[in-house]
Formats: structure tokens, sequence, C-alpha cells
């Protein structure tokens, strides 16, 4: 080669304005992936700002509790707003707000508005949901692990488990508005369940012989059992898989070894592959917990209600008696409350309390369950290390 | 479970027969006649494979990889049943005078009688003492003085116990690699075995851990007959008392360990040993 006074040497960048183009394109791309960070901040930060004050007002305004537990321990109720005769604009729980007026009767109440839902704090919802989820989970976590069981240490592979691995997919695809309406007309309506008083709804029944009981196609009414099962239906795709997943990742060295000593096939699976797949599933559900516990289309039509006075277990006729009574009842849930404050009441600035104090308590709720399914992971790690 | 097609045992193939060992009256305790095995149905892994193995003696497999050993070894405690295809075409297995594919044999009864150690050492991710009293557990023995009893017989058995002695309650897998496949074998002879298989056990360990492994196998022969898979000639030279040689799914000769090594009588068995091919 002979290196003339122009030509470069081979290493060096031949042309600047490729090398430029090249480095616009990572930047374009970087920027959409940053756009994901954008997101979550924007995000976020609106919900803290707003929302922090709500549970926190002590750090933003002067003599307010610096923690507002109200917030936890009251239902919600309505918000009544007015001015006294000084033109000073006050803030009243309906119950406060009555009880104001009856001790001072001749307290001068203008510009009197009064706004749903958005006093009072979050006790109905929070407990509402955390009934779900757990209806969700123990249901979705037997029918799951169950399954996954079967797939992963019973069945052969063959044209049967093709169509139930089609069938997992599909049904992990399904609307959850589907599943709101699937669940309504099966685990609301047609549930078979065994009951002393027959329902009209009922599409069958009979009594069963020498007893007051009936067998009946009536299903659970708009309950939180019937919105727990319609969680549980569509979280078990997820569930299932995830838990077969923890089952294939226990070495295959464990069957092996427990059956050479002699472990029947059931005694392999409990005593050396269950125990090391159970944090894998435990992380799993945990997961499916923080997705269950924000779906608001599966249980607006199965177990929501916008109103409720009472909590669950709050005038109930006590005894075992009461415990079909308590799971047949329905419940107020934090995504249902979130979409009611929201967007089925007029807006004004005296329910956005409310809105954003429920959506910052809901999210940390969510974050906190993410970082204990981070939290078990880890250590799990640690502990079942092979 | 898949029944072997029970056939007579004739002994007109004599002279065609790779077995020349003299079995000089001593019993077999595991009887292996034209037996068959395929993995799908279609195509034999092993074929015509007849040999015996004897009570308290060490018998290596070797041959190149894909030659059936492992195979064959897993056919004795019907580990090949996991697989769902796969399973005996043809012969019989005869393990202490039973037919082993036999329909009333209880596959769970015949695995304690044939323990096996596995080429990867597979502890339990618990402690050391829960990985040797497993079996026992199984077993049915709960009675905490037994355990611990038959526990540190058989962790003195597999040369193991003054190393651990002093933390049975740690974590298995915190132990060395040669520490866990002793281990392994510990956990095998705990359940007591009338035989114990090993597919390659020392596969994946270092010089020094392989000849502690290889020292106890010469010492738990005085108590189990024992069968060795090993890609290692040297090895089986070392542990074993009779060499069986395959090659592409077939018995190519079976005999005395010294025999076979010094004066092969096929020329295939020569040419590997001496590291033509394999």
């Amino acid at each position: 080669m002979n290196e003339t006074a122009d030509s470069k040497h081979p290493f060096t960048i031949p042309d600047r304005k490729q090398f430029k183009k090249d480095l616009t394109k990572k930047a374009v791309v970087m920027f959409f992936t940053y756009f994901i960070v954008v997101f979550f901040a924007i995000i976020f930060a609106d919900i803290v700002k707003k929302g922090f004050p709500v549970v926190f007002p002590g750090f933003s305004e002067k003599g307010a509790p610096l923690f507002d537990a109200e917030f936890f321990t009251k239902m919600p109720g309505t918000l009544v707003a007015y001015e006294d005769e000084n033109g000073v604009s006050h803030r009243k729980d309906i119950a406060e707000f009555r009880d104001f007026t009856e001790s001072n009767p001749d307290a001068v109440i203008r510009k009197e508005h009064r706004y749903s839902y958005s006093g009072g704090g979050i006790l109905g919802p929070l407990v509402g949901t955390i009934l779900l989820v757990v209806i969700c989970i123990v249901v979705a976590l037997i029918i799951g692990i169950a399954s996954a069981i079967y797939l992963s240490e019973y069945s052969s592979q063959g044209p049967l488990m093709r169509l139930v691995r089609l069938a997992m997919l599909n049904l992990a695809g399904v609307p959850s508005i589907v599943y709101g309406l699937f669940g309504l007309g099966f685990f609301c309506y047609a549930f078979p369940i065994f009951t002393t008083e027959v329902a009209d709804r009922s599409i069958f029944y009979f009594q069963l012989p020498g007893t007051s009981t009936f067998f009946s196609l009536q299903g659970f009414g708009t309950s939180m059992t019937a919105g727990g099962l319609t969680l549980a239906a569509m979280i078990l795709p997820v569930i299932i898989t995830a838990c077969e997943e923890s089952l294939k990742a226990v070495p295959m060295g464990f069957r092996e070894a427990s059956l050479a000593l002699g472990a029947t096939k059931w005694e392999t699976i409990r005593k050396a592959v269950l125990p090391y797949a159970l944090p894998g599933m435990l992380t799993a559900s945990v997961l499916g917990i923080t997705r269950v516990a924000g779906e608001t289309a599966p249980i607006m039509f199965t177990a929501a209600a916008a109103h409720k006075d009472q909590l669950p277990w709050q005038n109930l006729n006590g005894g075992i008696a009461a415990i079909p009574e308590f799971f047949t009842q329905s419940v107020q849930a934090l995504p249902y409350h979130i979409y009611t404050v929201a967007a089925r009441i007029p807006q004004s600035e005296y329910t956005k309390p409310m809105q954003y104090g429920s959506v910052f308590v809901f999210m940390f709720a969510v974050m906190l369950l993410a970082a204990l399914s981070i939290y078990l992971r880890v250590r799990a790690r640690k502990a079942l290390k092979w | 479970m898949e029944t072997a097609t029970q056939t007579p045992s004739t002994s007109t193939q004599a002279e065609k027969s790779p077995i020349s060992a003299s079995s000089s009256g001593e019993k077999a305790i595991v009887d292996i006649k034209d037996l068959n095995f395929s993995y799908d149905r279609k195509k034999d892994t092993l074929r015509d494979i007849s040999f015996p193995m004897y009570e308290k003696e060490v018998t290596a497999y070797i041959g190149p990889s894909g030659c059936g050993k492992s195979t064959l070894l897993r056919c004795l405690n019907r580990m090949n049943d996991l697989i769902p295809s796969a399973g005996v075409t043809k012969g019989s297995i005869h393990i202490m005078d039973q037919d082993i594919y036999a329909p009333e044999v209880d596959v769970i009864e015949l695995r304690k009688q044939v323990g096996m150690v596995f080429q990867k050492s597979n502890p339990f991710p618990r402690s050391i003492y829960d990985n040797i009293a497993y079996g026992l557990r199984v077993a049915g023995i709960t009675a905490t003085d037994e355990l611990d009893r038959i526990v540190e017989e058989s962790l003195r058995g597999a040369a193991l116990w003054e190393e651990v002695k002093d933390r049975l309650q740690d974590n298995a897998t915190g132990l060395s690699g040669g520490q866990q496949q002793r281990l392994c074998i510990a956990r095998t002879i705990a359940v007591k075995p009338k035989i114990i298989l090993m597919d390659e056990p020392c596969s994946a360990l270092d010089p020094i851990a392989t000849a502690k492994v290889e020292d106890l196998i010469n010492q738990l022969k005085a108590d189990f007959t024992i069968v060795i898979v090993t890609h290692n000639m040297q090895q089986a030279t070392r542990v074993s008392d009779r060499t069986a040689f395959f090659y592409l799914g077939e018995l190519i000769e079976f005999d005395n360990t010294t025999k076979l090594f010094t004066s092969p009588s096929k020329t295939q068995t020569e040419d590997y040993i001496s590291g033509r091919f394999g």
C-alpha cells in the first residue's frame, strides 16, 4: 500500500458524517428508552405532591396533625363545604356537620355544597380490597399449585396438554371487563351452592332429602366471594405459569435422588420438590396480589359497592351462622372507590384530596408489596443455593 | 408399567457370548438376559445384553460416550421409568432371583434395595443430618435416637463422619464437591440397599477427592454389591473386580478386570483400552 497525503490510515474514522449519524441514532433510541422514566416520574411526582399532604397534613399545614389517622379509620362519607358569616370556608363530614348544626342552630351557613364520597377516610375500601385479595389468592394458589404440580410433575406432552396450554395462554389475554361479566353471570348468578333459602334468581334447585338445605344454582350474589373468585379466575393463568416455572427450576437431581432412596412419586414431590419451589411460588403470588388489588373491571359488577356504612364484620348476628352472611356481602374496594370519586361525581377542588389521598395510599401499598416480593426472592436465593 | 417378555434362559449362544468370566460357583445377584432397551420404542439403545453381576463385588461399566452404559445402569433400579416412552423391549433383568420388570414388582421397594449415586452430586439444600435421614424418614423411621444412630453409622461408613460431625445441622450445599458426593453415598447406604449403582461418581471431582471416593468404594465392597459406570479406564482397574465393556449399545466383553485390561479377547476392547478410539 502506498500512502498518499490524503489517504488515511485504515483504523481512523473514514467519514465524520457517517460517524455522527450513528451517534444521532443512538441518541434517538436512548431518548425513547428514558421516556419510561419520564412517565414514571410525572405520575409519581403528581401523586406524591397532591396525595402526601392528605395523609400527612402536618408537613404543609400548620396546626394540623402530622399524620391523618382518620383517613385510615373512617368510612368514606359525604363532605359538606360551607362558609360562615365571616366568609371563612369550612369542610366537615356529614356527621360532624349535623352535630354542628344541631348544637349551633343559629350558626350562619352560606354557600353550602355537598360532595358524595369525598369526606371521611378510606377504611371501608381498604378492608374490602384486602378481603377480596385474600379470597382471590387463597383460591388461586390452591388451584394454581395443584395444576402446576400436575403440569410439571405428572403430565406428559400430548395434544391434550397442548390444549391446556393454549387455554391458559388465551385466558391470560381475555380483557378484564370480560372476566367481570363472566363473574357476574357465573359466580353471582349461577354458581352451585348449598343454602337454606333459594333465591329468585336460582336457575335450578332441589331440596336435599331429610334436610332443610337446598342445592341451588343461584351463585353468591354481588359479594366479596364472587369478586374474589372472579379475580382468582383472572389471575390463574399467571399463577399457574409462575408456579410451574418454580417447580421446573428445582433440579431434576433432587427428584432422582429422592426416588432412588425409595420415596414414592408423591413423597418426592412433597419433600424434595415443593419445599424448594415454594419461595418462587410465594414471590409470584405476591406479584399476583399487586395485580389483582388494582383491578377494577372484574369487581365492579361482582363485588364492589360504592357506598357502605359498615365494615363487613359489623352488624352480623354472631357465631358460625354468620360466616355465609359475611362472605356474601358486597364490599367497597379501593380501585372502585377511586373510580367513583374520580369519575362518577362532579369534580371540584373539594373532591381532589380524597382522590389523591386514595391513589397515594394505594400506590404505596402496591409498591410495598412489590418490594416484599423482591425481598422474598433475594432471601430465598440466599437460603436455597444449589 | 411395561412388562418385559419373559425369554427362556438358554445357554445355546455360549460360543458367541461375550462372557468368559468364571463364576466359580459364586451367586449372581444381578442377572441380565438378552436385554433390549429402547427410549422411543423404535430404535433399541441396548441390544442383546446378557451378563451377571456377583454379590459383594465391584463391577465397572466402561465404554465411549453413548454406548449405553448409563442407560443399562438406570435399568437396574428402573430409573428409566421416569422417561415416558422408554422401556425394556426384550429380555429380562433378575435381581435376587426376581424379574424386576415383572408386573408384581413394587418399584419403590426395588429402589430401596438398589440404591443409586449420581454423576452430579445432588444433596438436598437442607442440613447434612436431614439429607441422610431423608430415606429413613421416607421408610417410616421417626425415632430420634434411631435416626441419630443410623446417620452416624452411615457417615462413618462413607468416611465423612470426622469431617462433619460438628456441623450436622449445617446446609449440605456448603460442603466441597467431594464431600457432597460422599454425603450422597452416605445417604444411599443409610437405607441399607443390597446393591449400589454409581453413575460416574467421580467425573466432577479433583484427584484427591476421587481417591477418597475410590477408597470408600473398596471399603463398601465388604457389605454391598457395587456397579460403577466410569469414563476413566484407570479408575475401573483401580476399583473393580469385573469390567463390562460396551460399544454402540452392545456388550462387547465382560471379564475379570485384570484379564480384560491385560489380555482382552476382542479387538474392539483392545482398541478402546489402548486408546485407539473413544
